[in-house]
């Protein structure tokens, strides 16, 4: 191993508090007073520091630097890791404002790898400090996690990144960062936002088949998908793209750089909107011929119904079932559970006419068949 | 009851009924034929297969099986002068107990911790085959110098996008028959033609068929006619003025006196390494390599499993990997360029042996002392009335043509009145180059004594009469 | 009765560790291994010296070692020290592999000079042993495979594959709709090469996913018919061992859509006169007659892809095929629609000859016993396999799995962190050959897949068994050994990273040297 290698480390002390006491989530200042009440107890740090065993093991390989206190250089300490801290905070007042700025310090600092201990909200704030930059990886700690970046467990996490700082995990992936509507939530509904991506490390396969280099190991199946696709688009047809990084690359071989999370639309080779909300694709689409390109987002399989609601039952009605391209690459479809792809439009008469056996495009000429349910 | 198996046999230890019973309780099964339920019965095959009662005895088999091969006639019993593709020569003693160890003939899929021996092994015959040919980057064996010429202009024709490969006209019939079907996917073959003097390729008509569509420029060196390409420089360069690659298919047993085809411009390397210590086996000795220069836009193009050396926790250790899966068909699958499977893996282990024990002196000496007996040879045969020998004037490496128009017999006869004499003659190649006349190809290396050449020489005299 | 072999205790095993140096480091300048046959001194002076063309002359002599003989034995030997192979290491984990005991007689006659020796263009009067041998293997695959032909020049699975990519093409080429038909469908568990080998020969390739049965549903394949089908490969059993039963259903609708059925049996191993391909309706076939046929894998070479074909397509199987005419054989090449030569002269006979043999010594009820002795051993190391803690076994509930299955470590990982290329490195250590996780992608995580033929004994499977059991044991209480593993074999784990990084690969020794690399210095 050549030179030591930096981990950084930020724990959200709130995370998770309202979820043993039945409250769903745990943002907004009112919800947490309500969770303390209830006699709530944090269950953040004591999974960050679970999450830290298996770093120990690196503890001289590894310089690890943490947000002060009950944001990290405590769970440190209480694993048995010394932590350099970063930042400063006010102690039992933490906000979402202290994540941001000691995620933006740690990646200034250059760190290797960002742990972080959190649920979705604390995800959206290490998106809003850092985007796709350094690699991060979330240790679970909330309630609800629809984010793709979070490992599946907090010793799972710490696994992970030891891998991952060992040189053993050469790959690194684009995952979606999600955003639940709150109030929704609270009242039985599930409404997903996409919300932004984060880097993070790519486990999901054998090590010897992962090309070296830290960019996204999926980059020559991604182009390959941007080819065929892009080789059979029909002149004088709208193409309505979804949003997620496989959908991009096909934007980007037309030299059109999409939006990160909406739909565009893109008619022989020109961006004709951008980020286009359902008003608008119902407009643009009247009596025209079009045809909608969707990726599974989220580790679930939705292809419908999770961050791209703009492709509302009206919409997908009035493309057709035969006019619906799916994209995906054969490693991802491998992730998902039963390799089914999963629909929730809103609608469940759309849903029923989605479902059955769909081809995806998962290369140059390359096609794998996948139920929908 | 349960159905008792047929016999004990010596291959299948369960074959025994107590412990087959013993196995069947365990698993809660009371038959065998249990274990078959989900087959549906219209897919069962429910007759005996018509095959012949077993020989469980060995020595019975043995009988038998020399029974069967003492049906053929070897070069070690009658004097050999065939090559086209397969060639005799000597195979050391080593190579032979090398190939015979039951390490490296049990060997498979097991990795670099248990296998260590055997990625070593091929890495080693990959580093001196790469001294050989002058290329940093060398797969592992492929199923033969047919199939790895095919791969490597595919290659050249991804690296250039374009689809045409000139070939030369005087290329080995059987290598052209592998190539066009390999590049049966919109991939045309244009043959180059030669000098009717001199076999080598002709330059004009190269130069005349390159255009901005030629992905490469595909040659053998020595060519199948036996011939040494002394232009391979040339072609080169106008290939590269064209955008196209230089291929060159090589015989390794002559690179220890020529030049290595990297030195005279070639970007592709590929031949078969048969001739490096591997017996003749009727054709089942022949393997194929690719050779590259190290750079990452070709390496990744190598279709092959890759070997390469790796460090390891320990300093001054080292192991082997599997480098870069996702360039090969195992990971592209559907997605895939080219294909690669299990191929001749020991022979490459064994011309690594051969290459140790010879040599860069050995080598050497191999290709001067072919140089010599060939020369030999056609001196004996061109005295003989009616025959032309050489029929070609460019300088032959181990096989040269002969060309009997003069005389009133078709090679097939000759050869019928060779092997009467218990001589294997020349490759017939009236059918396959039409041009050249009645002619053949006769192959001479180091195991062909002075003796043996003027026998030849004489048989020779005697049949054409 | 007597007990034998009842008692498991594993091995303190360590392996050879030779650190034995790359060749191209060892010897010294002069040193000769071997001599060349000199020429005769009256020959010598009749031609003299004989030059290359000027522009053709090697320079510089190739920087191979220079090294006495006894030097190139002793390294070579120490070589196959470091070398396990399956006949010194249990080798039941290398599933799809059908590894199984190569007869030591076949190898013998295979050495004898009527083999060896043999000129692949000898005139064929000098050849009929040869020439019987290949055309009595086709009839007994015939038999085999209810096929109609056989060919052995591929050489090796894939290559058999391809071999059947290309007939494909061939077939609706010389009908005219090539065109029209580029769709070759596939399944996800079947060999990647299944999808690779008709991509290398110009087709789309469409892969089916398995639902929780573990193969693909007749829907699925309904879903993606047309009249643009070219054809079917597949694997059956697939690699979770789980035969699909619907297989005549699957190849009627393929011919009704106008499409052929080529059948991979690289899993043939259980089938043997259990099922026969051309009774599930398939109109091409492949066996490996390295993984089948008992003979050897050959450190990954000397394979032979054996293909078969129904009388409609044998016209296009490679030139040439074995003919009987009145008790002679012959090579057949006037046929004109062959899709011409995959490979120089006629595959690697000698793999032919000991798969004929291997035949010949097991007969017909002997094949049959290998089948059902293979699908015996597999339900039994199924059942003990999944007795270990922290195993799980996806899709095919209360299934058979014919000949191997596909096992995952996830709850083990869940629990102790450790992985399955963790016990992968690990279970070297007690003196058995690594085992094979999974084809990518992955879709059973941590897979491992384990096919234990029917060479292993009883007591094999148990300590092979025994060996895991232990090593799972180990990822509970030890973890950081088994992650760190292994540390009785040959070396250490290496560095994955390197050899996937163009600036620190090499696959030669002189490459290793340009890039100042330093793998095996000790400074």
């Amino acid at each position: 191993m050549s030179s030591r290698r930096r981990l950084g480390l930020i724990v959200n002390p709130v995370a998770g508090l309202g979820g043993r006491v039945a409250l769903k989530g745990s943002d907004g200042a009112e919800t947490l007073r309500r969770a303390r009440e209830l006699g709530a107890v944090p269950e953040a740090p004591r999974r960050a520091s679970e999450a830290l065993r298996p770093l120990l093991a690196l503890r001289n390989t590894v310089e690890l630097l943490a947000a002060p206190g009950e944001m990290g250089a405590d769970e440190a300490a209480a694993a048995g890791l010394e932590a350099t801290p970063v930042g400063a905070i006010t102690p039992g007042q933490t906000t979402a404002d202290d994540t941001r700025r000691i995620a933006r310090a740690l990646a200034e600092r250059e760190v290797d790898l960002l742990l972080f201990a959190g649920g979705d909200g604390t995800a959206r704030d290490v998106y809003d400090a850092v985007g796709t930059g350094p690699v991060v990886l979330g240790i679970p700690a909330g309630v609800k996690i629809h984010s793709g970046v979070y490992a599946t467990s907090p010793r799972a996490a710490g696994d992970l990144a030891a891998r991952y700082l060992a040189g053993r995990v050469p790959r690194t992936h684009e995952a979606e960062v999600m955003d639940l509507d709150e109030d929704a939530f609270r009242a039985g509904r599930v409404s997903a936002r996409l919300y932004g991506y984060l880097r993070v490390p790519d486990d999901r396969q054998a090590v010897q088949h992962v090309k070296a280099g830290g960019a996204a190991g999926e980059t020559a199946s991604l182009a390959a998908i941007a080819a065929d696709v892009v080789e059979s688009m029909e002149p004088d047809c709208l193409y309505l793209i979804g949003p997620g990084t496989t959908t991009r690359p096909i934007a980007a071989r037309l030299g059109i750089d999409k939006t990160l999370l909406g739909v565009d639309v893109i008619q022989d080779g020109r961006l004709i909107a951008r980020d286009a909300t359902e008003a608008e694709l119902l407009s643009l689409t009247e009596g025209r011929r079009a045809k909608i390109v969707v990726t599974p987002i989220g580790g679930q399989g939705y292809i419908f119904g999770r961050g791209n609601q703009q492709l509302s039952p009206r919409v997908i009605e009035r493309v057709g079932r035969n006019n619906l391209i799916v994209v995906a690459t054969l490693a991802k479809l491998a992730t998902l559970p039963g390799q089914r792809l999963l629909v929730d439009s809103g609608d469940e008469r759309v849903d029923a006419l989605l479902r059955g056996y769909l081809p995806v495009v998962t290369g140059y000429r390359q096609r794998a068949v996948c139920r929908v349910c | 009851m349960p159905e008792a198996p047929p016999f004990v046999h010596p291959y299948i230890p369960n074959s025994v009924p107590e412990t087959r019973a013993a196995m069947l309780r365990e698993i809660g099964v009371g038959d065998v034929e249990e274990l078959f339920r989900d087959i549906p019965a219209k897919l069962r095959f429910h007759g005996r297969l018509d095959l012949p009662p077993p020989i469980l005895d060995e020595a019975g088999l043995r009988r038998h099986a020399e029974e069967i091969v003492r049906k053929n006639v070897s070069c070690q019993e009658r004097l050999s002068f065939r090559g086209a593709g397969c060639y005799q020569h000597y195979v050391p003693a080593v190579c032979d107990e090398i190939a015979r160890r039951a390490e490296f003939l049990g060997a498979y899929s097991g990795y670099t911790y248990s296998d260590k021996g055997k990625y070593q092994a091929t890495f080693e015959y990959q580093s001196m085959l790469g001294e050989l040919i002058g290329m940093d980057a060398v797969t592992v064996p492929t199923f033969d110098g047919g199939t790895a010429s095919g791969s490597a202009v595919r290659i050249a024709c991804r690296l250039t996008g374009r689809a045409e490969v000139l070939v030369p006209a005087t290329m080995s019939p059987q290598r052209l028959a592998i190539m066009r079907d390999y590049c049966n996917v919109g991939i045309s073959l244009t043959p180059v033609g030669f000098h009717p003097d001199s076999g080598e390729m002709d330059l004009d008509d190269l130069r005349a068929k390159l255009s901005e569509r030629t992905a490469a420029v595909y040659f053998e060196n020595p060519s199948y006619l036996g011939l040494i390409e002394s232009q391979g420089a040339q072609i080169s360069e106008l290939a590269h003025a064209a955008g196209a690659q230089s291929v060159v298919y090589v015989d390794p047993s002559s690179l220890g006196v020529l030049a290595p085809p990297a030195d005279y411009g070639a970007d592709i390397v590929c031949g078969d390494g048969q001739p490096l210590g591997i017996h003749m086996l009727f054709g089942g000795g022949q393997f194929g390599f690719i050779g590259t220069r190290d750079e990452e836009r070709y390496v990744m193009e190598l279709p092959t499993l890759l070997f390469s050396i790796a460090p390891t926790t320990t300093k001054g250790e080292f192991g082997f990997g599997w480098s870069s899966m996702e360039r090969t068909s195992y990971d592209l699958r559907g997605e895939s360029h080219d294909f690669t499977g299990t191929t001749q893996g020991l022979w490459g282990i064994v011309a690594g042996v051969y290459l140790a024990l010879m040599g860069p002196q050995g080598m050497r000496e191999l290709g001067e002392t072919i140089l010599q007996r060939v020369h030999y040879a056609m001196k004996r045969i061109g005295e003989i009335p009616g025959v032309r020998c050489p029929a070609l004037a460019a300088t032959p490496f181990k096989e040269f043509v002969a060309n009997f128009d003069g005389t009133d017999k078709s090679v097939a006869q000759i050869n019928r009145g060779l092997l009467e004499r218990g001589i294997f003659g020349g490759h017939d190649l009236t059918a396959e180059f039409p041009a050249l006349g009645r002619s053949a190809l006769f192959c001479v290396t180091e195991v062909h004594t002075k003796a043996d050449i003027d026998r030849l020489a004489e048989a020779l005299r005697e049949v054409v009469a | 009765m007597i007990e034998a072999e009842s008692k498991i205790t594993l091995r303190r095993f360590h392996a050879a560790r030779w650190n034995e140096p790359i060749i191209l480091e060892l010897g010294s300048p002069g040193q000769r291994g071997i001599h060349v046959p000199p020429v005769e001194p009256e020959l010598a002076a009749e031609v003299g010296p004989v030059a290359v063309p000027e522009s053709m002359r090697r320079r510089q002599p190739p920087a191979l070692p220079e090294l006495a003989q006894h030097q190139v034995l002793r390294h070579y030997l120490r070589l196959t020290q470091e070398t396990h192979s399956l006949d010194l290491a249990l080798a039941i984990g290398e599933g799809t592999c059908t590894l199984k005991y190569n007869p030591r007689v076949n190898e013998e006659i295979a050495r004898l000079p009527q083999v060896a020796d043999l000129h692949p263009l000898q005139d064929e009067a000098t050849v009929q042993g040869m020439l019987e041998v290949l055309y009595r293997l086709a009839r007994y695959l015939c038999e085999i495979s209810g096929m109609d032909e056989f060919s052995f020049q591929p050489g090796g699975g894939a290559h058999g594959v391809y071999t059947n990519a290309s007939i494909i093409r061939a077939y609706h080429a010389s009908r005219g709709q090539l065109g029209q038909r580029d769709e070759i469908i596939t399944t996800v568990f079947s060999h990647p090469c299944d999808g690779g080998c008709p991509a290398t020969a110009g087709f789309k390739v469409i892969t089916l996913m398995p639902e929780e049965t573990g193969y693909p549903s007749v829907e699925a394949l309904k879903a993606v018919l047309s009249e643009r089908t070219a054809g079917l490969m597949i694997t059956n059993p697939e690699d979770t061992g789980l035969y699909n039963p619907h297989v005549g259903e699957f190849t009627r609708l393929v011919h009704e859509a106008g499409g052929l059925c080529a059948y991979d049996q690289a899993n043939g191993n259980p089938l043997l006169g259990i099922a026969r391909a051309r009774d599930a309706g398939f109109d091409l076939c492949q066996f490996n007659l390295h993984k089948t046929f008992g003979t050897p894998h050959s450190s990954i070479g000397q394979s032979c892809g054996a293909v078969g074909a129904t009388s409609a397509l044998a016209p296009f199987l490679p030139v040439p095929v074995v003919v009987e005419r009145n008790g002679r054989y012959a090579f057949d090449y006037d046929r004109p629609q062959s899709i011409g030569k995959v490979r120089q002269f006629y595959g690697n006979p000698q793999t032919a000859l000991k798969a004929y043999l291997w035949i010949r010594a097991l007969g017909a009820e002997g094949l049959r016993l290998v089948a059902q002795t293979a699908a015996l051993n597999n339900s039994y190391l199924v059942k003990k396999i999944s007795e270990i803690p922290g195993v799980a076994l996806y899709y095919g509930e209360g299934k058979v799995r014919l000949d191997q299955a596909r096992y995952s470590w996830e709850p083990l990982t869940r629990e102790t962190g450790v992985g399955t290329q963790d016990i992968e490195r690990r279970m070297v250590d007690y003196g058995v050959e690594n085992y094979f996780p999974s084809h990518v992608p992955w879709l059973v995580p941590e897979p491992f897949t384990l096919e234990p033929a029917e060479s292993n004994s009883k007591h094999d499977l148990d300590t092979f068994v025994e060996v895991l059991r232990r090593v799972a044991e180990e990822a509970r209480t030890d973890p950081e050994l088994v992650k760190t593993a292994p540390h009785q074999s040959t070396i250490g784990p290496i560095d994955e990273a390197a050899v996937n990084d163009p600036h620190r690969w090499a696959f030669t020794w002189r490459a290793y040297k340009a890039k100042g690399l330093d793998y095996a210095s000790s400074e």
